[in-house]
């Protein structure tokens, strides 16, 4: 909407400041608490005694928030798009338990594999995943109650298939643990490292938000604007899965991310993608970073992964949207 | 007769069933046509085809000799346009948005508008009367309303050819009459008009050519209404038997429905 457009440049001044505090503060929040000010100083001097702490356990896992938010957001962003579906996302279609799936056999079963066998076989069970439920939902043409009805039984298969070799494989648990639930716990800057090839993917989905926008009128419309209907929406589900996965292989399968930031984004600026996509980013990196450091804060010295603070966020809200479009308008 | 877009010996089928049989047309730059016959006959699809939505099983469609699967759709966009039947209207977008959205043919991938494309969105607005509307979202407005917004927005790609699926089905009688007359303006100003009509009346009224499909996916005749509209079409395509006249207001054919059931069909 118009009215709400013009507060886009407002929205970015106010989220800015509130992100960087949001840094700092994950910084200082965990087992051990800093004061805002010890963090600030272990940042900057060598002579703190926090330095180790804060720059090398705490500081690549506050970065690493940011591009996985980001991806798994836009990754939503991209499939709500293309299936003109608000209830769409990787998680809920099945791409990000698909990702789990394949990344947790080469954890546990295969064993001790390079770093970069995470993100391939990720994006290979993503794509895998994603091209199972869209021919098993597929019915002359995809209904998106139908997607998402397929999406939940497949990731229900997918989990399944997660918990098997964990039991299977008790003795590699531990290790692969961390993908189970999605978390940003023990990640270093090797992991960061991993999730560097997101940074260029997050700006491409830009080059596809016009297009998007011309889709939403409906295949019919969007032809005769001049899109290629078939090829746009292959481009975006290819990106959306390469960037969902992407998140995954460093990240495990943190849920609801996908489907939430696109949607506060959409309530803050409107369906245009070329807001939508900037600011879903945004709130995605946002968001992961907000549910880790409550994670980590509220029962500390415990630590609740990301992705359980994700999912208690995220199901009442998915419970809120289906009970919303109830009336089969979606 | 002079025609840039040509139909040439198509057939197409959904699955198992065939839908257009074998259809040649011609459509006649600078006419109104009118695509009439029984629901579910294909008139849709025809249409569609005439835009390269739906691939044929056999025969072309033809754009200045050139065959439309050769061309990529950027490139049709500039010279044909749709209004399309039903069309969503996605959730908080405004009438300038949509009508802005009419000159993505001439735009980069991210759409940014200049001088020119403002200027064509203003006339187009102008032209349909929605300009007072421009702030407002599409789904906060009438049938009528929103139907002029479209057509804003199909006037915006400024294209010689703009087709059109069944425009005034969902309209109250006054916003149809409104839009026929928007319609026949543009087809004055030298357009070439195509739409898929459900009423018949509404169709000789308006159109220079009318294009009657039978439910078996073949053209049954084409031609001027005068010479088209008659009782006997209407037995056989529509199994209704019919008194044809003429309205006395448009100097054009009018079919009125005998009393008693209908045979056939």
């Amino acid at each position: 909407m118009r009215g709400t457009s013009t507060h886009a440049p407002l929205l970015l001044a106010a989220a800015l400041p509130g992100a960087l505090l949001l840094t700092l503060l994950s910084l200082a929040v965990g087992a051990v608490p800093l004061t805002l000010q010890d963090t600030w100083h272990a940042v900057w001097s060598d002579s703190s005694p926090y330095s180790h702490l804060v720059l090398q356990l705490r500081l690549p896992r506050t970065l690493l928030a940011w591009p996985v938010g980001a991806a798994l957001a836009v990754s939503g962003a991209l499939v709500q798009g293309v299936t003109r579906n608000p209830l769409a996302a990787p998680d809920v279609i099945g791409v990000t338990s698909g990702a789990g799936l394949a990344a947790a056999f080469v954890v546990l079963v295969l064993g001790d594999m390079p770093l970069w066998t995470l993100p391939l076989s990720a994006f290979v069970g993503g794509l895998a995943a994603a091209l199972l439920v869209y021919r098993l939902a597929w019915r002359g043409g995809v209904s998106p109650m139908h997607l998402v009805l397929v999406g939940v039984a497949v990731t229900q298969l997918f989990a399944a298939g997660i918990d098997y070799l964990a039991s299977a494989q008790a003795d590699r648990v531990a290790l692969a643990v961390i993908w189970l639930r999605g978390s940003l716990w023990g990640r270093n800057w090797e992991h960061l490292m991993l999730a560097l090839p997101l940074l260029p993917l997050l700006p491409a989905a830009l080059l596809l938000a016009q297009r998007l926008n011309l889709l939403a009128l409906g295949d019919a419309a969007a032809q005769a604007l001049g899109v290629s209907v078939n090829n746009t929406r292959r481009q975006a589900l290819l990106l959306a899965v390469l960037l969902a996965s992407g998140a995954v292989a460093v990240a495990g399968t943190v849920a609801f991310i996908g489907l939430l930031a696109p949607h506060l984004a959409r309530l803050l600026v409107g369906a245009d993608h070329r807001r939508l996509l900037p600011l879903s980013a945004l709130l995605g990196g946002l968001l992961l970073l907000l549910a880790d450091t409550l994670g980590r804060g509220l029962l500390s010295p415990l630590e609740v992964p990301a992705g359980i603070m994700t999912a208690l966020l995220g199901a009442p809200y998915f419970l809120y949207l289906l009970s919303r479009h109830r009336g089969g308008m979606i | 007769m002079k025609a840039r877009l040509c139909v040439e010996r198509l057939t197409l089928d959904y699955g198992p069933r065939r839908v257009l049989d074998d259809i040649t047309l011609a459509i006649a730059e600078g006419a109104f046509t009118a695509i009439v016959g029984p629901n579910g006959c294909g008139k849709s699809t025809l249409l569609k085809t005439l835009l390269r939505l739906l691939v044929p099983r056999q025969g072309k469609v033809l754009l200045d000799g050139h065959d439309l699967a050769d061309i990529s759709p950027r490139t049709v966009s500039r010279q044909i346009a749709l209004l399309p039947q039903g069309a969503e209207s996605p959730e908080g977008l405004t009438v300038e948005e949509l009508v802005h959205y009419g000159r993505a043919p001439y735009q980069s991938w991210w759409g940014r508008a200049d001088h020119e494309d403002r200027l064509a969105v203003a006339q187009a607005m102008t032209h349909t009367g929605v300009t007072e509307l421009a702030e407002r979202p599409l789904h906060a407005l009438s049938g009528g309303q929103r139907q002029r917004a479209w057509l804003a927005m199909v006037l915006a790609q400024q294209t010689p050819i703009v087709l059109l699926d069944e425009p005034t089905t969902f309209l109250d009688i006054n916003h149809q009459h409104e839009l026929m007359e928007l319609l026949a303006g543009l087809r004055r100003q030298g357009r070439t008009l195509v739409a898929v009509l459900h009423d018949l009346n509404q169709a000789a009224r308006y159109a220079d050519v009318m294009v009657v499909l039978g439910p078996d996916g073949r053209i049954h005749d084409q031609g001027p209404p005068q010479r088209v509209m008659t009782a006997a079409m209407m037995q056989a395509i529509f199994g209704l038997s019919c008194h044809v006249d003429t309205d006395p207001v448009s100097a054009t054919p009018r079919v009125t429905p005998l009393a008693g059931a209908p045979k056939g069909c």
